[in-house]
């Protein structure tokens, strides 16, 4: 283990390794960039500004990751973890903020020339929304909405204290409560999901809250690692534990979409801009789950059979719920919804196996998974017909017969999905699936499977009716896109055949950061 | 025998669907070609592979291994025992046997048949898979990856109700391939020596686990055999898929099936396997007679077919749990008969319902007066399909009753009620078919062509050759099934008259 030369500070004075969190200091850079830009620069040179930047920010946070790979350390006086995890999910996110960016600046599917709507905050219905559904003008503010989001995101699982895990919730979910509200087509769907987002999202970071505050109650302390000294071996008793644990805990679930508190997942999956949707399908759920990792790594792995039970019953509430519901879904994005509740539910065992093949499987779940989901809502952004994009499913009939590529593509996604051989998501399945056999958890995972089992039925009544089913008279058009959303494709579509075929250099990668600083 | 033939018998049907994969649209002639080039060369380096192959020599032949991920202890392992040499024959003989059936076949709303032939070609290779592999994770990646190929061989270019279909035979086999993965990832740990290694996992399975174990790889293996009760997506599949796709569906796909209990619920779990066997004698009776009194009463012509092939595996079924050498050599003999045997009669209902355009036999009726040949020929295939003596399946129906006779007199005594029903509803089906009043679609019809004499002219020989001197293939699969034996601990009783095929 190599400790930088800021890690010998005296440990009384509160020292910050600006080395250990420069990705996200960077990304936070850029977003504070991007304001500046969108208040000081012409309007006919934002978009030209804020794109290369936003990329540039996340290639740089990417090789960062890279440089700082083998640190191993806590710093801002025990506040932030730069660990193994830490760095996998910032490299993660940095890697999907190149894509999503990609998607997000796409200007020629749309005919208005955007995703995003020019004016948010015009009433719908007015003669001015009228005028702006057909205006060309592209906003721009999304790109430091989005890097903001991020670095709250990269912030999220590295915070070693749960008042720091706080303030990075917020950030992180405050962007995209506003991006959620951007979409250019359906406008009140859009407004309507960014309400219902916002409220629920405010409910659960007031759990999180109160959470916090009982665990305070509890432990004297915020600190993970004290939480859990606290609770070791303790003969307290242990009802503020256990209340605090569950209410913080609610928060996080929330947050990753994880069934019984995944109720926004279908509406704001429906109602965001696609590009949004996934990246909020793709980065929230990292972002979530490496938080819930490291509470239950770090601070909650002595009280284990106080929360397994009941993480026990979310990961079964959760792939059902997903996987049964989404049989009745007519909407992709819906549908996508559901998937990635089920998807969740998966996660959940991971996390529960509580080794360090339970974090290292976990962490190549989420690679595998976030960029099959991201490269799915790209294809999504394709099929459009007049009114914007086709999500209606009986739409999507006889696809492969007017565009046989994009048809493939999507078939390779949903087979991920599905965890059919040779794709990522057989993988991602058997890694996590391994991990919770070890741990003890067999019954759980032949009901997870069964779960898995039923999920693959509407993942194929998709590639039925895009292969099999005759197109409809007038079934939508699959829009040529630009080089944006081709590279974001290419890359999706690759990780996903990639990592199915050659898994062993990324699974070494998160088996060599399953370690949890403490 | 060099494992590289093994390797080249899975690359050249890839190379192949590749280079159709990337064929201009409208080329559909040269991805035909291509097709049977491909698969005529693969089978040319099946009979080479098995020419090398000592039927004495070790059981396993053709080793060879490389890491492939080193996390979970995978190791991509190719290798071939008797059992397994005789299945990648017939998969080498019956794909360009099938590219020669479906060359003119009509592709519903003027699909192209390019991807069909693509997706054949797929189709051979992970079949080859499955029977090459010697690692249980990459014998898991092939199994459940066949599926897809399949999947778009029936739903693109099957029947009517082709979309049901192919939904059903995805997701039961979905069903039965996850829950054979959590035995998979179980077996990794249930054996002290933590490999996926085929070889190094017989006899060091945990008896504590081997109950659980065997009953995941079992319901696996019993959908995609399929025994009663797990049989019902088999007739539809059978019946909606295209004949190439159901020749290949029924004579070799569904052999996985039983390859599976003889390769890896045997060998692995010889304690279970015991425990369970008076459960799987029963399934298989049940379903030789269920089959064959379901087969009679079949209106379809693609579904009788399917329905028996449920009747002839559950004879298989009964020789392989009848834990003799006679019965399991007859079992495997009977994979690759029955692959022969049913192909054939497949192929010849196809031929007749591009004819006809009916699969209806209520539509048909007189038509030897038309098509003479084509009727001496569905004769012939369904004779096989009944156990003729003189045609290669008597030797393994009669090889397995017997074997499983020695030990199980009850079983093996109701199973032979179904060779009665055999004749039933083969003869009766012929009968409606081909003689009686003409019917009233049947009119001035052509007979057999010379591509589909091609196309079921080699089969017709090796039934017969096969029926008279089944000697070269027995001699492959005894040793292999004596193996077999042996790793289940079970020997036969000694024999009160000679042993047969010896």
């Amino acid at each position: 283990m190599t400790f930088s030369a800021a890690d010998m500070a005296p440990i009384h004075a509160p020292s910050i390794s600006y080395a250990a969190l420069s990705p996200m200091l960077i990304m936070l850079g850029v977003a504070c960039a991007g304001v500046l830009i969108e208040a000081f620069a012409p309007r006919d040179w934002r978009a030209r500004i804020q794109v290369p930047l936003a990329l540039a920010g996340c290639v740089a946070a990417l090789v960062a990751v890279v440089l700082i790979r083998n640190k191993h350390l806590t710093t801002a006086a025990g506040a932030i973890a730069v660990d193994g995890p830490t760095l996998f999910i910032e490299g993660t996110l940095a890697a999907l903020g190149i894509v999503s960016v990609l998607l997000v600046s796409e200007r020629s599917l749309d005919t208005a020339g955007s995703a995003l709507v020019a004016s948010a905050a015009v009433a719908v219905g007015s003669s001015r929304d009228r005028a702006q559904a057909t205006t060309t003008r592209v906003q721009t503010e999304a790109y430091p909405l989005v890097t903001f989001a991020l670095s709250g995101m990269m912030l999220f699982p590295a915070s070693n204290n749960l008042l720091v895990m706080f303030v990075s919730l917020e950030v992180l979910s405050l962007p995209l409560y506003l991006l959620t509200g951007l979409a250019r087509r359906r406008r009140l769907l859009s407004q309507e999901a960014a309400v219902k987002y916002f409220l629920l999202g405010a409910f659960a970071s007031a759990f999180f809250l109160y959470g916090l505050a009982m665990l305070y109650g509890y432990a004297g302390t915020v600190d993970l690692h004290g939480i859990f000294t606290a609770s070791a071996g303790s003969d307290k008793g242990d009802s503020l534990l256990l209340l605090g644990f569950g209410l913080l805990v609610v928060g996080l679930l929330f947050k990753g979409s994880i069934a019984p508190f995944h109720t926004w997942t279908p509406d704001v999956y429906q109602g965001a801009p696609t590009p949004i949707t996934g990246f909020m399908a793709s980065c929230t759920k990292i972002a979530a789950f490496g938080a819930l990792l490291r509470v239950f790594y770090v601070a909650f792995s002595s009280t284990t059979w106080d929360w397994r039970p009941i993480m026990y019953g979310v990961a079964i509430i959760s792939s059902l719920v997903g996987a049964v519901l989404g049989l009745t879904q007519t909407d992709v994005k819906r549908l996508l919804a559901y998937s990635s509740i089920a998807h969740a539910g998966f996660l959940v065992v991971g996390v529960m196996a509580l080794s360090s093949a339970g974090l290292s499987s976990t962490l190549f779940y989420l690679v595998t998974y976030s960029f099959s989901t991201l490269g799915a809502f790209a294809v999504v952004t394709l099929v459009r017909n007049s009114a914007g994009e086709a999500t209606h499913l009986s739409q999507w009939a006889g696809l492969a017969k007017r565009s046989p590529l994009v048809a493939g593509i999507f078939t390779v996604f949903l087979l991920s999905f599905a965890g059919v051989p040779l794709t990522s998501g057989f993988i991602g399945k058997f890694v996590i699936f391994r991990a919770g056999v070890d741990a003890g958890l067999g019954p759980l995972v032949v009901i997870v499977l069964v779960a898995s089992a039923i999920a693959a039925f509407f993942y194929l009544r998709i590639v039925v009716l895009m292969y099999f089913s005759d197109p409809p008279e007038d079934g939508p058009t699959v829009a040529v896109p630009s080089w944006a959303t081709q590279i974001a494709l290419a890359i999706t579509t690759l990780v996903t055949i990639f990592l199915g075929i050659v898994p062993q250099p990324i699974l070494d990668v998160a088996d060599k950061a399953a370690h949890f600083v403490s | 025998m060099s494992g590289y033939w093994l390797i080249a018998l899975g690359a050249v049907p890839l190379v192949g669907a590749l280079v159709v994969a990337g064929l201009p649209t409208g080329k559909d002639l040269l991805a035909k070609q291509i097709a049977l080039g491909t698969s005529l060369v693969a089978l040319v380096i099946a009979i080479i592979a098995a020419a090398q192959f000592k039927p004495n020599g070790a059981r396993f032949q053709g080793n060879l291994s490389w890491t492939w991920i080193s996390s979970f202890g995978v190791h991509f392992a190719v290798g071939v025992d008797g059992i397994a040499l005789v299945l990648v024959l017939l998969i080498g003989v019956l794909v360009p046997v099938v590219v020669i059936a479906s060359w003119n076949d009509e592709t519903p709303g003027n699909r192209s048949p390019r991807a069909f032939f693509g997706w054949l070609l797929v189709l051979e290779v992970m079949m080859v898979g499955v029977f090459v592999a010697t690692d249980v994770f990459l014998f898991y990646v092939f199994f459940e990856a066949m599926l897809v190929p399949m999947y778009f061989l029936i739903g693109s270019y099957g029947g009517p109700r082709r979309q049901y279909a192919a939904m059903k035979f995805f997701l039961y086999s979905l069903l039965g391939g996850l829950i054979m993965l959590a035995a998979v990832i179980t077996l990794y740990f249930a054996s002290p020596e933590h490999t996926f290694a085929f070889m190094k996992l017989v006899g060091t399975v945990q008896p504590g686990y081997q109950k659980l174990l065997f009953f995941g790889f079992f319901i696996a293996f019993a959908i995609k055999a399929p025994l009663v009760p797990f049989h019902t997506w088999l007739p539809d599949a059978g019946a909606e898929a295209p004949i190439g796709g159901a020749v290949l569906l029924v004579g070799v796909l569904d052999k996985v099936g039983t390859f599976g209990f003889l390769r890896y619920c045997l060998p692995l779990f010889p304690e279970a396997s015991r425990y369970f066997a008076p459960m799987v004698l029963i399934l298989s009776v049940i379903g030789i007679i269920y089959g064959a009194i379901v087969a009679v009463g079949q209106r379809d012509m693609k579904r009788l077919v399917a329905y028996t092939s449920i009747a002839h595996f559950g004879f298989i079924g009964l020789g392989i749990f009848a834990f003799t050498t006679q019965g399991g050599s007859g079992a495997v003999l009977y994979m690759v008969n029955h692959g022969l045997s049913t192909g054939m009669l497949f192929i010849v209902v196809g031929i007749l319902i591009t004819r006809g355009k009916s699969r209806l036999i209520g539509d048909y009726g007189g038509v030897a007066n038309v098509t003479p040949w084509l009727s001496g020929v569905f004769l012939f295939a369904g004779l096989s399909s009944l156990a003729l003596p003189g045609l290669s399946t008597f030797v393994s129906e009669f090889l397995t009753l017997v074997g499983t006779f020695t030990t199980h007199k009850v079983y093996a005594s109701i199973a032979t009620v179904g060779m009665i029903f055999a004749a039933l509803y083969v003869l009766w089906m012929y009968q409606r078919l081909f003689h009686g009043p003409q019917g009233e679609k049947v009119g001035k019809w052509r007979d057999l062509s010379g591509r589909e004499a091609w196309a079921v002219g080699p089969l017709l020989v090796l039934i017969v050759f096969l029926g008279v001197y089944p000697k070269p293939i027995l001699s492959v699969i005894n040793p292999a099934v004596k193996a077999t034996m042996h790793d289940v601990g079970k020997h036969d009783p000694a024999p009160t008259a000679g042993s047969a095929a010896k």
